[in-house]
């Protein structure tokens, strides 16, 4: 299977991080999300592709807790080595999860960065919400960070609002990876940035996904973002996945109509 | 005295039982705002309205009653209030500290250690010591709930990176009972270490906001702070200048148009009381000489 061969190549355990299991979303009579399963390894990068309105959005609000499903369920594995179903999960856990083991990185930057506070705290503040309690060395934990997403630690003091557009999405990075999570939720990260600036973005999370042995779950529309990140696509439309495999495999050589499709929309370079 | 037309304190009997309850919960939980149905006082919100609630609910026939705003029993705020409740309670009323069993208070704690059966009213604009950080409720509410709050811990390391201090000085937010994060009301944060273990009974009255909190006698209260950033407190750096006092929390005073200025107690009573008692800083005749024109 796919799976295990991409957790054998990644070096990682072979017991998985989340496994989502029948996700079903329906507002009344629309299903904006229908029968999702799959399994997620340490280590591992799934891209989710399709247009707008089928279902991406959605799926992975719920397999990040903040939406419940109407059907199925989404386990994850804690560090203490237990997979738990994160609808059982009382809140202060699973806010704890999210502000620890997982991050979150908006389209929109202003919505998972504190705009009007700066930068060092931006990226301090989960620190601080774990319990640290010396500032000293947040500030440098959070000039580090900085230094890694390449953001000028000159600016560490200047609030994000300051910012320009790829700053932003790189200090959101940044704020996301100080507590070193397992899994890293990303939504349209490239959305509204220019070519160039997407590329030295991608850049950059490809290395740190890398280094970090992140596993990540990156919704997009963009299929180059796809091949430069992700070890698997997911392919949805109308809320079904219609077409899974190795990022390669699926872009190269699409089976389904709709995925031929897609990817003969793109440009050649 | 007590005018025919109102009830006792003001405001009537079951008002006084819903905002007692409030009071109750509010010290069975220190540190907890307690919303309460707030009434429309015949004084404006931001005057006061929060602690005259309290105050009104709490107040008995017996009760010695002492207003201060700022430290001083004579500004118009305070005697407004005390005068207020002698019209509608005929409760004594006093400026005296050690005399007072309720103490109505806005931006200061009392100079003189308060002792085991008084009360400190305090009157509270905004009680949530995270809005400026967070503005939804619904929010901040969770946060409490959750005990979240490393939020708080980023205003003070704001301060720290703009001003390489804590430059917050008033409203300095303590934590109570080691569970709530708590704001202290606009007090300077001279006053905060008052607030720890202290014998008297602390009651705090938010009447815009709707919320009533508590630290009950003897209980910890403690500044936030970080380890290489310690709370410390605030003062001017010089004695009052009417009695001599080292220890007090101090107003500056502009004198004139040419830059002079002094320093005296904020607390009135404290300042009065080592006068009496035949302390004397450097300008201590003055304030009292009439200024001669011509």
């Amino acid at each position: 299977m796919a799976e295990t061969t991409m957790a054998e190549m990644t070096g990682a355990s072979d017991q998985p991080l989340l496994v989502a299991e029948g996700l079903t979303k329906s507002y009344g009579r629309l299903a904006a999300c229908r029968d999702v399963s799959f399994v997620l390894y340490p280590g591992e990068v799934l891209a989710i592709v399709g247009e707008s309105g089928s279902g991406k959005s959605t799926l992975l609000q719920m397999l990040s807790a903040q939406l419940a499903p109407s059907g199925g369920r989404v386990s994850y594995r804690m560090r203490d080595g237990e997979l738990r179903d994160l609808a059982q999960l009382g809140e202060a856990e699973r806010r704890f999860l999210f502000r620890t083991d997982w991050g979150y990185v908006h389209q929109d930057p202003a919505q998972g960065l504190r705009m009007a506070v700066s930068a060092g705290a931006n990226v301090g503040e989960r620190l601080m919400a774990v319990g640290w309690n010396n500032y000293g060395r947040i500030r440098q934990t959070a000039s580090s960070w900085l230094e890694r997403v390449e953001i000028d630690t000159a600016r560490i003091d200047d609030a994000p609002r300051t910012y320009s557009g790829g700053m932003r999405q790189r200090l959101q990075i940044a704020r996301n990876l100080v507590t070193e999570p397992r899994l890293v939720f990303m939504d349209e990260p490239t959305g509204g940035l220019d070519v160039s600036v997407q590329a030295r973005l991608l850049d950059l999370m490809r290395s740190l996904v890398n280094e970090l042995g992140l596993a990540a779950i990156v919704v997009t529309h963009d299929l180059a973002v796809a091949r430069l990140l992700s070890h698997r696509v997911m392919v949805m439309k109308e809320g079904r996945v219609i077409e899974t495999g190795l990022t390669d495999q699926v872009l190269d050589d699409p089976r389904e109509p709709y995925t031929q499709l897609l990817v003969s929309s793109i440009l050649p370079p | 005295m007590n005018a025919p037309t109102y009830n006792f304190a003001y405001l009537d009997e079951q008002t006084k039982r819903m905002i007692r309850r409030a009071i109750l919960k509010a010290i069975a939980i220190p540190g907890y705002q307690v919303p309460f149905a707030s009434r429309e006082m015949p004084m404006p919100y931001g005057w006061g309205t929060g602690g005259v609630q309290v105050t009104a609910a709490i107040l008995g026939p017996q009760d010695v009653l002492k207003v201060i705003d700022q430290g001083s029993d004579d500004t118009t705020n305070a005697i407004s209030i005390r005068k207020f409740f002698a019209k509608t309670a005929g409760v004594e009323t006093t400026t005296s500290t050690d005399a007072a069993t309720v103490i109505q208070t806005r931006h200061r704690i009392p100079e003189a250690p308060l002792r085991a059966g008084q009360v400190l009213v305090y009157q509270v604009p905004i009680p949530e010591p995270l809005r400026f950080l967070e503005p939804r409720e619904t929010e901040t509410r969770r946060m409490h709930a959750l005990a979240e709050y490393g939020l708080m811990h980023v205003k003070l390391y704001e301060d720290i990176a703009r001003f390489g201090h804590i430059a917050t000085s008033y409203a300095y937010p303590v934590k109570v009972n080691a569970r709530y994060v708590m704001d202290p009301s606009p007090t300077p944060k001279f006053d905060n270490p008052k607030m720890d273990n202290c014998p008297a009974l602390q009651l705090f009255g938010a009447g815009r906001e709707k919320r009533i909190y508590a630290i009950p006698p003897y209980t910890s209260v403690v500044s936030l702070d970080f380890e290489d950033h310690p709370f410390t407190r605030y003062k001017f750096d010089a004695p009052c200048a009417l009695c001599g006092a080292e220890d007090s929390y101090l107003d500056e005073i502009v004198t004139d148009d040419k830059g002079s200025r002094m320093f005296v107690c904020s607390d009135t009573d404290y300042c009065e009381g080592r006068q009496a008692a035949g302390h004397r800083g450097v300008e201590s005749a003055a304030p009292h000489k009439e200024a001669v024109h011509g």
